[in-house]
């Protein structure tokens, strides 16, 4: 008999079913996998930002012991190029410059680490001496590091297809009207700011290996993605031309991603490509000094923005020109992150009448840059969050107040943004309260002199933040130029005796899905969560599936394993109906148990199942056998977390040094289902956040090198970095998925960078600062302190 | 890492050997500094000398008034010696602020004494207390011993076998440190010895160097208000995308401030 504890279901904190293999080392990642037969790869990278390719010389390499083969794109003639995955049309409706993106460079270098040449070998290290013996003779040319400098007239041209290093110049939001609201203003705050380039430095570093199968002709890759079937489709139909039924993509544990392993990345194909032609196992892993000249980049704007207010405070308007970074060739969803996933964020938790957005993407020589953690939704929310710092300083309206003047009344939802998105539930009033109870916020300033008193500079930092996840209806996001659709897969399989296999195109790479999938099924079905087993990864099992991002796994991927529960519910209540001689209408279907209304008479889920896998006695003529059902669900909307953090930091006026030493997040996510999840993942998002806001910066030398290229001087946060992170939840429902879930990736990522800021910026207030850009590191703020009261920041 | 051959003596005198035999081949203690180096091929040794056979070369002996500490003794094994917490407390705390766990339980004082990292902690620490370093052949005293960046007064093939530290009447060492690598940015040790104080720069400039004008104030008055007031000349620091010279400057005083501080 199956029984459901009441700590499995919605709302139980169970322990992570995965941990067990996790925490025993026992995870199967693709580098833990080794082929029959298997070559390895080492790819050859540019040294240079930007340089003409004269010749590659790889006869001597080709001689070197243990080397397979050596390749250049000379070989890969016939490949098709990377594919970008999203297409923005320009303000005068054409389509932006998409430079083609070869599998190894072609003519051209255009950063440091983009690939130049292959080579295959026996062993790594055998491919490694080889690849030092390839001769490269180069042309240096002239970098575009810098957006403004790439735009400048005159500045090194990176592709020959897009003119002044422009991807592209779109606007939303309607600009007469804005600029009408502007001229009737009481006040305009004007602000500037650099969101800052960062790279995701994913624990496991990426990793790809390419098998071919000569007898059938079928190639799998094993990757490191957040995303098999995209890999699949992207990397079958555009690079390789191999036909899904012929391409086994299977992505097994992965470590951690943040978006950086979402994309379809060259080296994928590389190694599939050549175990095609080698007819041999080829497998390549990254190093880490590699991964942060070759991953997905992050973040990585300069912006500039006005906000108007009436003489209350109410916000008037709002007018953004924003210049994001691609990098040196279009990764596959950079193009819609600072459009679709930023712009349209801007209205954030506030009632702005009207806002008009400007943004231009600019190649650069640098790494390209995607999503990341959060991906256009933490640019919007530091931008909004400082800006409002900036103009409740400037009105002298206290900042919380200044925030609740203009909050989206909570019975005004459903809400239209003027910048396309309609929020469908949210309490911006309640997250704020109930943060700063929480954070002792009247109480603060005792706390200020205590700790000035021991010579320290306290301060304390409020976001109130909204964000747009659970991407995202198919239909709306074609409108806007994805190339592909965003619903999501889920099969329910109930085995004969009543245990449950569930395949999700969604992909867990550490957040926790083998669990918190589990308890849907048990809190619906009444499984044990014991006897569910969660299957994702692998394009051969799973019938398809969009991957996990935009922390859509839930409100996607969970809404459509809850669609395939309505199908088995649905066929179960007719076979129970068959079996106990009642009417359909009459069976009510409760945990696990069908029972005929009003009576005792009453079926287990395993009965029926069993029935259906063995049906002697079975409605043959209305059914088929079996008890596995597949839904595809395309969500209706966007979902709309939102919430308030609150930081408190203290520096260290000697040394500059910031520390955080408190930190709340009060988060409104939906349904619950695993609140010590939901806390990890806050709390993991948030430390990012505050690794976003103290210390980490992808810094480039005009040249293009990449300065912060290692842990040396890349300062990734630690433990020690970070406070004790609250986290509550405070739940108002998604009114349009069926599980009333929005997500919880992101939210620690996107909402704390600004809470942490502006705590900095306050604890400094008594030095005249207005602004200090990210991160705040020791000797940035040393500097402001060292400068004494500087004037404000001219406009 | 390229190829290399392997030698694991069992004495000083056969490491010695080996070493002196090709003056490419690179002993190897702890290796917290040589693997990396040689995972990056930064460093192609034809040979490589493990000492961690070499039982003589690790530990930590007090006699008198003078502690002497084996060039294969552990970061940890320092920082959890009673003697040194006895006699130089300074020293082992210094040694317990080493890198991470990780680090501490594989690096040695002889590796870090030998590589002189200007960023490293120990040189400070050799230089403040004027120690004397012992090797297969002589004896060289701290001044000597430290030559800028990376540079000894180690000969190719010659042996660190130990740091001999006399006992300061007292000692305290301060140290910011790099938000990424978390090795020194700038830190200053302090030492009222029998020969009088020192003070010692590490981290900030191209290799540890002694601050003489902290040292003459100190000697007039030992106290943290005492070393407040003398600034450390940029000229020559370090600067790089974590600080320019004028931050780490700053820095030497407030560190020797605290460092003076600590040392009570
Ligand atoms: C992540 C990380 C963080 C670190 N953080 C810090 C830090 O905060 N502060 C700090 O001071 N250090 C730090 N280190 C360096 C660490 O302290 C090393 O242990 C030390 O620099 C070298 O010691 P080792 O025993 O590992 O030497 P090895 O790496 O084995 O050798 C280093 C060099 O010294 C030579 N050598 C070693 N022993 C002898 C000997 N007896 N005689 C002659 N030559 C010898 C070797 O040939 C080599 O050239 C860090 C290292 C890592 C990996």
């Amino acid at each position: 008999m199956n029984v459901v504890t009441p700590f499995e279901g919605i709302g139980a904190s169970v322990r992570r079913k995965e941990d067990l293999r996790f925490l025993s080392g026992r995870g199967q990642y693709t580098d833990d996998i080794s082929r029959p037969g298997q070559a390895h790869a080492y790819l050859l990278r540019s040294p240079h930002a930007h340089a003409r390719i004269l010749s590659v010389d790889t006869a001597a390499a080709k001689a070197m012991p243990g080397v397979v083969a050596v390749f250049t794109s000379a070989d890969m003639a016939g490949l098709g190029g990377i594919p970008c995955g999203w297409q923005i049309h320009n303000k005068d409706g054409s389509p932006m410059a998409e430079p083609v993106h070869p599998v190894l460079a072609t003519g051209k270098v255009r950063h440091v680490g983009d690939p130049v040449a292959v080579v295959v070998a026996e062993s790594r290290a055998q491919a490694k001496d080889a690849a030092e013996a390839i001769l490269v003779e180069y042309e240096v040319l002239p970098a575009a590091v810098d957006m403004e400098a790439a735009l400048a007239p005159g500045a090194p041209a990176l592709h020959d297809t897009a003119p002044g290093n422009l991807c592209y110049d779109w606007q939303i939001g309607d600009k007469a009207i804005t600029d009408a609201a502007f001229a009737g203003a009481h006040k305009v705050v004007k602000f500037e700011t650099t969101n800052n380039r960062l790279v995701p430095n994913a624990m496991e570093p990426r990793a790809a290996i390419g098998d071919y199968d000569t007898t059938s002709g079928d190639y799998t890759l094993y990757t490191t993605s957040q995303n098999p079937h995209v890999i699949r489709l992207l990397m079958g139909a555009f690079v390789l031309q191999i036909p899904e039924a012929k391409l086994r993509v299977v992505a097994p544990d992965v470590g951690g991603g943040f978006g950086s392993k979402i994309y379809h990345y060259a080296e994928e194909a590389i190694v599939t490509w050549a175990a095609g032609k080698l007819h041999r196992p080829v497998k390549w892993t990254c190093e880490r000094t590699e991964s942060f000249m070759s991953d997905a980049h992050g973040r990585d704007h300069v912006t500039r923005c006005q906000l108007a207010l009436d003489a209350q405070g109410k916000f008037l308007g709002l007018r953004v020109q924003t210049h994001a970074n691609m990098g040196a060739y279009l990764s596959t969803f950079a193009p819609c992150v600072p459009t679709y996933l930023y712009a349209t964020l801007l209205s954030g938790v506030y009632a702005i009448p009207t806002i008009h957005a400007e943004v231009k993407a600019v190649f650069t020589s640098t790494v390209p840059v995607d999503a990341y953690r959060g991906a256009g939704r933490p640019e919007a929310t530091y931008l909004l969050e400082r800006l409002v710092d900036v103009a409740a300083a400037e009105t002298g309206i206290d900042k919380v107040e200044l925030r609740r003047r203009n909050f989206i009344p909570t019975d005004a939802f459903p809400y239209q943004t003027p910048v396309a998105l309609q929020y469908d539930s949210g309490n911006y009033f309640a997250t704020l309260d109930q943060a700063l109870e929480t954070s002792g916020w009247t109480g603060f300033e005792a706390r200020r002199a205590e700790a000035a008193a021991q010579g320290k500079l306290r301060g304390i930092g409020i976001s109130t933040y909204l964000e747009a996840c659970g991407i995202a209806p198919s239909a709306v996001v074609g409108s806007l130029g994805a190339r592909a659709g965003l619903y999501e897969v889920g099969t329910i399989r109930v085995h004969p005796t009543g245990s449950v296999t569930v395949l999700t195109g969604s992909h867990s790479h550490g957040q926790g899905h083998e669990t918190t999938f589990a308890q849907l099924v048990a809190d619906r079905l009444g499984v044990p969560i014991a006897q569910v087993d969660v299957v994702h990864g692998d394009t051969a099992k799973v019938p398809f599936g969009m991957g996990t991002y935009g922390s859509r796994s839930l409100a996607v991927g969970g809404s459509a394993m809850f669609k395939a529960m309505d199908k088995i519910i649905a066929k179960g209540k007719k076979i129970a109906a068959h079996l106990m001689e009642a009417s359909v209408e009459d069976i009510e279907f409760d945990r696990g148990t069908f029972r005929v209304a009003g009576t005792d008479r009453s079926k287990a889920l395993a009965e029926i199942s069993l029935a259906a896998y063995v049906p002697h006695n079975f409605p043959h003529d209305e059914l088929e056998p079996g008890l596995d059902e597949t839904a595809f669900y395309d969500p209706k909307n966007f979902t709309y977390p939102g919430g308030c953090h609150i930081a408190e930091v203290e520096i260290d006026s000697e040394t500059g040094r910031v520390t955080v030493v408190q930190f709340t997040a009060v988060d409104d996510i939906g349904r619950v289902i695993n609140p010590m999840i939901v806390e990890g993942q806050v709390q993991g998002g948030v430390a990012q956040g505050i690794g976003q806001a103290l210390l980490e910066h992808a810094v480039y030398d005009s040249a293009g090198q990449l300065l912060s290229g290692s842990m040396m001087d890349y300062t990734m946060p630690r433990a020690d970095d970070l406070p004790p992170v609250g986290v509550a939840t405070h739940a108002t429902l998604c009114t349009h998925n069926p599980l009333g879930v929005k997500g919880c990736g992101e939210v620690g990522a996107i909402g704390s960078p600004p809470a942490v800021m502006n705590a900095v910026v306050d604890a400094l207030r008594d030095y005249g600062v207005r602004h200090i850009e990210m991160p705040a590191t020791p000797a940035k703020i040393w500097n402001i302190i060292n400068a004494g009261r500087r004037p404000m920041a001219a406009e | 890492m390229y190829d290399f051959a392997y030698h694991k003596p069992a004495t000083i005198a056969d490491a010695v050997k080996i070493l002196s035999a090709d003056p490419d081949a690179r002993a190897i203690a702890g290796g917290q500094t040589l693997l990396p180096a040689l995972k990056h091929r930064l460093n192609r040794p034809p040979a490589v000398v493990d000492l961690s056979g070499i039982a003589e070369l690790r530990g930590v002996k007090r006699d008198g008034n003078k502690l002497t500490i084996g060039a294969l003794t552990r970061h940890v094994d320092v920082a959890n010696s009673p003697e040194v917490q006895a006699a130089i407390p300074a020293l082992a705390k210094m040694a317990g602020s080493i890198g991470d766990i990780q680090v501490r339980n594989r690096g040695t004082m002889g590796g870090s004494v030998a590589n002189n990292d200007p960023a490293a902690d120990y040189p400070a620490a050799v230089l403040g207390l004027n120690a004397t370093v012992v090797t297969d052949k002589r004896r060289i005293a701290a001044d000597d011993f430290f030559q800028g960046m990376f540079t000894t007064a180690l000969e190719p093939g010659e042996l660190l076998v130990a740091v001999e530290f006399p006992i300061p009447e007292k000692a305290g060492y301060a140290k910011m440190r790099n938000p990424a690598s978390r090795y020194v940015m700038a830190g200053v040790f302090v030492a009222k010895t029998a020969g009088g104080v020192r003070v010692v720069v590490n981290g900030a400039g191209p290799g540890v160097f002694r601050q003489s004008e902290m040292e003459k104030a100190l000697t007039a008055n030992w106290s943290a208000d005492a070393v407040a007031g003398v600034k450390q000349s940029a000229e020559g620091l370090n600067g790089d995308i974590h600080g320019s010279a004028e931050y780490r400057a700053h820095l030497v005083t407030v560190m020797a401030k605290r460092a003076v501080a600590e040392a009570g």
